[in-house]
Parts: structure tokens; C-alpha cells; sequence
């Protein structure tokens, strides 16, 4: 099956290895960050594909997603399987398997060496963390290993570049000579059975595949194969494990017991550790860390810096932003005459690159810390010092980390969810994220709470009703989680085990890949469609711009010297635009929550952005876009009346603008964070899910505060 | 004999058996949680839950809830 005739044949390699081992920099300088991700459907996974030349010879490398073992229980590692066994329809079969193994912790990692060597393939071990296996007083020889192994063992140190030269002639020198792995030693009757499962598979089985068969207890796999390769398994499955049963096997244990009893055979010559265990490193930073009160306020000293450190350092760089889009826009204004492509070019795609281009500073900054936190090891201490809070509500403890990025932002949040391994905890935290509070929303509830929460009221108060504004998120966030993960995310997840590696200093290299991919991606795949969102949204705002009775308000605004009949052509325009009939038109809907149509226009208007909802407040109660003093504009709030009728009573009391702020608080006004939803979770039934779902609780809680509160007044 | 769960912080032993024929004992087994071998139960959380365990010379964490399908004897 590997005579592939084709005249320029790339070398094609998998690779493949534990969480933690560093196989993801290894990718990383192996490619030198050329790689693009593989477009496999069905699955939540990105598989990385990368290529490198070596004296002349081109290698491809597909990055298979860090695992402690090929046993596929869901589509995602299914596809890891197929990928390694050449089984996926829209690759081939890898020519080898370059499996990388943490050296400091050898044994568990070869578990997973013991599953490629039944492959069919050769493999070429590549060891990592060799200066922690020998600081912790671990000798590996590993020409001895290498011998004892049959195959090629390197050690390399793939930040600091070492040992690269060598695994990569060592992969060339497959081409001519391939070295086959052992084979995991099994008793003769499940080699026997075994075998007869092999025999059914045809051309597609190996020693591995008839093995997974016989040993995986769920029958997901077996299903699996026999819809794609239209095989009839389960019946020889079962005889073959009735058989085993019989002989007094345990099938469940069998696999492990034999695999580690023969890892331990093949290393335990080629190893040796020291007598006695001396207290390491990372054991007496553990007490520390890890400690019932000193490991919480580490903990929350930690939280505490990282968040100071994404507001306060986003901050002027998210202004400076600001004021070059703001440069840009007069410099355009300044060469292009005044018409549609100016305010398309000025107010609709600079306002949507920029748009875009503000998330960045968030994005890098949050990342930075995060995978710096990842990379030296708190990030595990971090998710089991919050495992048991998480589990309360459905989740791990490595969703804390990602909802509590979410209260800067969402999108970062999002993107934050990746560490977390069960599918379906990922998701629901991806689905409750834009729950929490994020700063965007911050201008809503400070512009609201100075209107009509403040005058009157004791100098405490202000600050409680923001407070319970962030409430309302970090309330609601894990009821919702609670919720989907009872109802439409149930099932029985992976057990949550998680290794909690040794400390190490956090490599420049990967931090850095990890903040050049985070923002590559965003900006490549969520970017494109938030700044489409917001040609769209400056669109429906523009047009029509000639009234029914022909008046062309562009060009009256042009032509008129005086700012108050300005603001108030631009308001009219504005109300008979698209998106002003719109919001005219579902006056009904939103009356019951106490707005008219004005609210109406401006929340329809910020549902791309929210951030853009204090514009276009001043646009249609008549300050013009720019309207400079914020002051201005809530005292017009405090003054409006219904439809702007003097006879009309007050639009605002408490209860409405308590209204307007929770449905900002649940509402996901964030075209942004649906776009990162439908990157990272490949579908757009996600983003449409999260987008009703949110839109229709904001609803009913701001329908609830309006008419309760109503009763009070 | 007692499980994983039931057994004071600090205490040394020997994995015994685990219980089940599930993918969760199988999950535990493949990260080396397999009878015969030593075992110490380093720390547990705050909250008293998950724990932390030295096993096959790396530490993991693991919950209460599996660390009841690990039964041990303590040496």
C-alpha cells in the first residue's frame, strides 16, 4: 500500500505525541510556522499541515493533536486514527510516524510509542525534556534504547534548536532505509484473536487497528469502520472477546497491563534513576502553589495582574488605534470628494478594519500571559486549584481561565477555550463566554447609571448597580453552562485526568507562535467577516439616502453650513434608512420593554458592535455622529420624552433604562465573538444558536425588569 | 480495602484493582493508573476535591469521582 508512484514525492510523516511534550514547537521549528490548517468535516479539531526541505528532500509533516493514547471515543480522535493509519479519504497514508516522548517522564509517554509501533510504519523516537529528566537525576542511554528499540532514538531540544540536524537526517534516511519498530509483546491468546480480527480487515488493517477492535469496550470504532469501510466486524468482535472472557482476561485491563509491562522490559536496561527520590523543583513549588490559602491567593494574585495587565496595557494601544483610524479617516476625507464612496470607504471599511484591528491588543496581551502561564505549568495548577467551583456547573477547571478572559472579552475568551480537551466542555464554555460582562459593555451601563441610577441617590449606589451589572453575567454564564451541559451538551465526557507537568521556564519561541497564531487566525478568518459585517451595517444605515418625496440628504447636509439642521437632515435620513424602518417597525417589540423606536434603531444598530450603541444614541436623538460631550448626551436622555412628543411623558424612569442595561448585559451584540464561535467551532449552527438563544434571554429579562419594575413605581 | 478517595493526604501505597469496563477506567489505565503499580496521594485541592497523585513518576490530577473507581492498598 505504499507504492505511490508519483514522479515529485513528497516524504510524508505524522506526527505524533502526549500533551505537554512539546511536539507543537517541535512542528513549529520543523516548519518554521509554514504550515496551514487541514479542512476535515465534522470535526472541532485543527490539524496543522507543514513542510520543510532537508538536502534536498521535501517533507511534509501533519501534526496530529497531542494525545496519551490512539483510542478513538469521539469524531475528533477518530480522525486523529484514520489520519495516522492513512484510513481519511482526503490524505494518504503517512510514509512514517515521528513520535515525540517526554523524556523525564519516559514510561507514560511511550504508552502512546506502543500504539504507533503496531502501525505498520516505521517510527523515529524523538525525546524531549532531556535537561528535566537529568536535573530530576535521570540517565537515559539512549544508543542503547535506540538498539534495544530496533529504531532511531534522538534527543532533541527543539526551542534551543538542538538535536534537529540529526532527526531530521534521520527522517531522510527512512527513504532508503526504513528500520521497522517492535512489536508490543501481548499473550498468545489475544495475539491469536487479534488476528482474526486482522484477517476481516483486509487491506486497510494493522496489528493496531484489529487490536483497538478487540479492546475498545464501547463499539464506537467498530461502528465507525464498519459505515466506511462497509465491513461486517461485530460479530467476530464479540466471539473473539467471549473467547478471551472465558480464559479468565480482563479485556479492559489487558491493553494497559501488557503495554506498560513491556515498555518497562525495553526501558529498564536503558535507564537508570537515582535511589533515593530527592524532593524536585516542582514538588516544593507545589506546596506553595497548590496550598489550601497560600495557592488561592497566588491564584487571584495571578487573575488579579493578568486582568490589570489587559486593561491597562489594551487600553492606550486599543486608543491608538483609535485616533489611526480616526487619521486615516480625516486623511481620507481630505483627497476623496464628499459622497457614497467616501462615508463606504470612511464609515463603513475603515470603521470595519478598524473594528477588527481593535481586538488585537487584547488578543496579544491576554495570550502572552496565557501561554506563558501554560508553557512553565500553572496553567494546570490554575485548572485544578478551580476544578471543583467548575464542576458545580458541569464544566472543568480549565474552563475558568477562558470565562474569566471573557469579562475583557469575549473574543480572546473564545479563543481561550482551546485548552480545554472534552468537547463538549469546550463548547458550552464557548456558548456561555459572551455571558460575562465584557468591557464593551461597560459605556452602556456608565452612560445609563449616570443618567438616572446617580442623582438622588447615596454615592454607594452607582457602583452596586455596575456591580450587579457584572453580576448578571457571572450569575448567568454558569447557570447557562449548567443548563446546556444537562439538556442539549449531556453525555458522558472523558473523566477529567489531567497531568500537571513538571515547571519549567516558558520558551520566548513558543510564546511567541502561540501569540503570531491566536491574532493570525483571528485576523485571517474572524476579521474578514467582522469587517463585512460592518460594510453591511453602514449599508443599511445609508440607504436609501433620497427621501419618498426626493429629497437627497447627502447632498443637503453638504450643502448647508448650520450643525443644528445638519443633525437634524442626518436624523431624518437616518429614520428613513433601512435599518431606521426597521427599528420603526418593531416599535411593538420593544415597547413593552419600555423603549420607543429610537432604542429600538440603536440596539438594532449595535447588534453587529455594541460599542457603536453610544453613536448612534446621539445620532437619532439629534447630537449628529460626533457628538463630543457625553454630558450633552445624557442630559437629551434624561430630558426625551416618547416619539419625542413634548406632551408625552418622560422615555426614561428606572425601570426603562434598567431595562435597556440587562438586555445589553445578556444581549449578544457582538458580531465579532459570533464570527470566533464559528471559527473554532466550524459550524455556523453554533453562532446562530449562542445569537438566538442570548437575544431571546435578554428579552425576557428585560421584559421582566420593565414590568416588574413598573409595579414598584 | 479502601479506594483512592478514602485514603489520607500523603499516604504511600499499591494500586489494587480498578472498578469498571468502561472508557473511564480505561481512560485511567492508559495514563498508567493500572494495578500493581506504586502510588502516593500528594495533595488535594481546596475545596478537598480533585486530588493530586504521584503515579508512574509524574503527578495527575483526578477527581473524587474516578479516584472511587481506584481501589489501593497502603503500605
Amino acid at each position: 500500500m505504499h507504492e505511490i508512484t508519483a514522479p515529485l514525492k513528497s516524504f510524508r510523516i505524522a506526527l505524533l505525541g502526549n500533551p505537554n511534550t512539546g511536539k507543537t514547537t517541535l512542528f513549529n521549528v520543523l516548519t518554521g510556522l509554514n504550515h496551514r490548517v487541514g479542512n476535515y468535516p465534522g470535526v472541532t479539531v485543527e490539524i496543522k499541515k507543514g513542510s520543510f526541505v532537508h538536502q534536498s528532500n521535501a517533507i511534509e509533516i501533519l501534526d496530529i493533536p497531542g494525545t496519551y493514547s490512539l483510542a478513538p471515543r469521539s469524531p475528533d480522535e477518530l480522525l486523529s486514527v484514520e489520519l495516522v493509519l492513512g484510513l481519511n479519504p482526503l490524505e494518504k497514508v503517512p510514509d512514517a510516524l515521528l513520535v515525540i516522548a517526554d523524556a523525564s517522564n519516559l514510561e507514560r509517554n511511550l504508552y502512546l510509542a506502543t500504539q504507533a509501533f503496531e502501525t505498520g510504519l516505521p517510527v523515529i523516537l524523538a525525546l524531549s525534556m532531556v535537561d528535566l529528566a537529568t536535573a530530576s537525576g535521570v540517565k537515559i542511554d539512549f544508543k542503547a534504547l535506540s538498539e534495544k528499540l530496533g529504531i532511531p532514538v534522538i534527543a532533541i531540544h527543539a526551542s534551543k534548536r538542538k538535536g534537529l540536524d540529526e532527526l531530521k537526517n534521520a527522517i531522510v534516511s527512512l527513504q532508503t532505509e526504513k528500520r521497522m519498530p517492535p512489536v508490543p509483546v501481548f499473550s498468545q491468546d489475544v495475539i491469536s484473536n487479534r488476528a482474526k480480527i486482522l484477517g476481516l480487515l483486509g487491506d486497510k488493517g494493522s496489528l493496531f487497528l484489529a487490536g483497538r477492535l478487540l479492546f475498545e469496550t464501547d463499539g464506537f470504532l467498530a461502528q465507525q469502520l464498519e459505515r466506511k469501510l462497509s465491513l461486517s466486524l461485530t460479530p467476530a468482535i464479540l466471539e473473539s472477546r467471549e473467547a478471551l472472557k472465558s480464559l479468565g482476561i480482563n479485556l479492559v485491563s489487558i491493553e494497559a497491563k501488557s503495554r506498560y509491562a513491556w515498555i518497562r522490559e525495553m526501558v529498564q536496561p536503558c535507564v537508570s534513576k537515582p535511589e533515593s527520590k530527592v524532593t524536585g523543583f516542582t514538588d516544593r513549588v507545589d506546596r506553595i502553589l497548590t496550598h489550601k490559602v497560600f495557592g488561592m491567593f497566588f491564584f487571584f494574585l495571578i487573575m488579579f495582574s493578568m486582568f490589570t495587565g489587559l486593561f491597562v496595557l489594551a487600553k492606550p494601544l486599543m486608543e491608538w488605534i483609535g485616533e489611526a483610524k480616526n487619521l486615516v479617516g480625516q486623511g481620507l476625507e481630505s483627497v476623496l470628494p464628499d459622497g457614497m464612496l467616501r462615508s463606504l470607504l470612511v464609515d463603513g471599511l475603515l470603521e470595519g478594519v478598524g473594528g477588527v484591528v481593535v481586538f488585537l491588543p487584547q488578543i496579544v496581551i491576554l495570550f502572552g500571559f496565557l501561554s506563558v502561564l501554560e508553557d512553565c505549568g500553572y496553567m494546570a495548577r490554575a485548572a485544578f486549584l478551580m476544578d471543583r467551583v467548575m464542576a458545580k456547573c458541569g464544566l472543568s477547571g480549565k474552563s475558568f481561565i477562558p470565562l474569566l478572559s471573557s469579562v475583557a472579552c469575549a473574543v480572546p475568551g473564545v479563543l481561550a477555550t482551546r485548552v480545554i480537551e472534552d468537547k463538549r466542555d469546550r463548547l458550552a464554555t464557548i456558548l456561555v463566554a459572551p455571558l460575562m460582562s465584557c468591557s464593551a459593555r461597560l459605556p452602556v451601563y456608565v452612560l445609563f447609571i449616570g443618567a438616572f441610577l446617580t442623582e438622588g441617590y447615596g454615592w454607594w449606589f452607582p457602583g452596586l448597580v455596575l456591580f450587579l451589572m457584572y453580576g448578571i453575567g457571572f450569575v448567568t454564564a454558569p447557570l447557562a453552562a449548567m443548563l446546556f451541559k444537562s439538556t442539549i451538551l449531556k453525555g458522558k465526557g472523558a473523566p477529567f485526568l489531567m497531568e500537571l507537568p513538571v515547571y519549567k521556564t516558558p520558551s520566548f519561541s513558543v510564546v511567541f507562535a502561540r501569540i503570531y497564531e491566536a491574532s493570525f487566525s483571528f485576523l485571517k478568518r474572524a476579521g474578514t467577516l467582522i469587517a463585512a459585517t460592518m460594510v453591511l451595517i453602514w449599508a443599511v444605515l445609508y440607504f436609501p439616502y433620497v427621501s419618498s418625496t426626493g429629497e437627497n440628504y447627502p447632498e443637503r447636509i453638504a450643502a448647508t453650513e448650520n450643525k443644528e439642521q445638519q443633525d437634524a437632515l442626518l436624523l431624518e435620513w437616518k429614520k428613513n434608512s433601512y435599518l431606521g424602518r426597521a427599528g420603526r417597525s418593531i416599535e411593538p417589540m420593544v415597547k413593552p420593554l419600555g423603549w420607543d423606536w429610537r432604542i429600538g434603531v440603536a440596539t438594532l444598530a449595535s447588534f453587529p458592535a455594541r460599542e457603536v450603541v453610544v453613536g448612534t444614541l446621539s445620532i437619532v436623538f439629534g447630537l449628529g455622529k460626533d457628538a463630543q460631550d457625553e454630558q450633552q448626551l445624557l442630559e437629551i436622555l434624561q430630558k426625551a420624552r416618547w416619539n419625542d412628543d413634548p406632551d408625552q411623558p418622560l422615555l426614561f424612569n428606572v425601570p426603562s433604562a434598567l431595562s435597556l442595561m440587562v438586555f445589553f448585559a445578556l444581549c449578544c451584540q457582538c458580531g465579532s465573538t459570533l464570527m470566533v464561535i464559528r471559527q473554532e467551532t466550524g459550524t455556523w449552527f453554533w453562532p446562530a444558536f449562542t445569537f438566538i438563544y442570548m437575544t431571546g434571554l435578554a428579552y425576557i429579562a428585560a421584559l421582566l425588569t420593565f414590568q416588574v419594575g413598573m409595579l414598584f413605581l | 480495602m479502601p479506594t483512592l478517595d478514602q485514603v489520607p493526604i500523603g499516604c504511600k501505597g499499591i494500586i489494587s484493582s480498578i472498578k469498571g469496563e468502561d472508557a473511564t477506567a480505561q481512560r485511567l489505565m492508559e495514563m498508567g493508573v493500572i494495578e500493581g503499580e506504586p502510588f502516593e496521594l500528594v495533595a488535594s485541592a481546596p475545596m478537598g476535591d480533585p486530588l493530586e497523585i504521584k503515579v508512574q513518576g509524574y503527578r495527575l490530577s483526578i477527581r473524587k469521582s474516578e479516584a472511587a473507581l481506584v481501589f489501593v492498598q497502603v503500605s
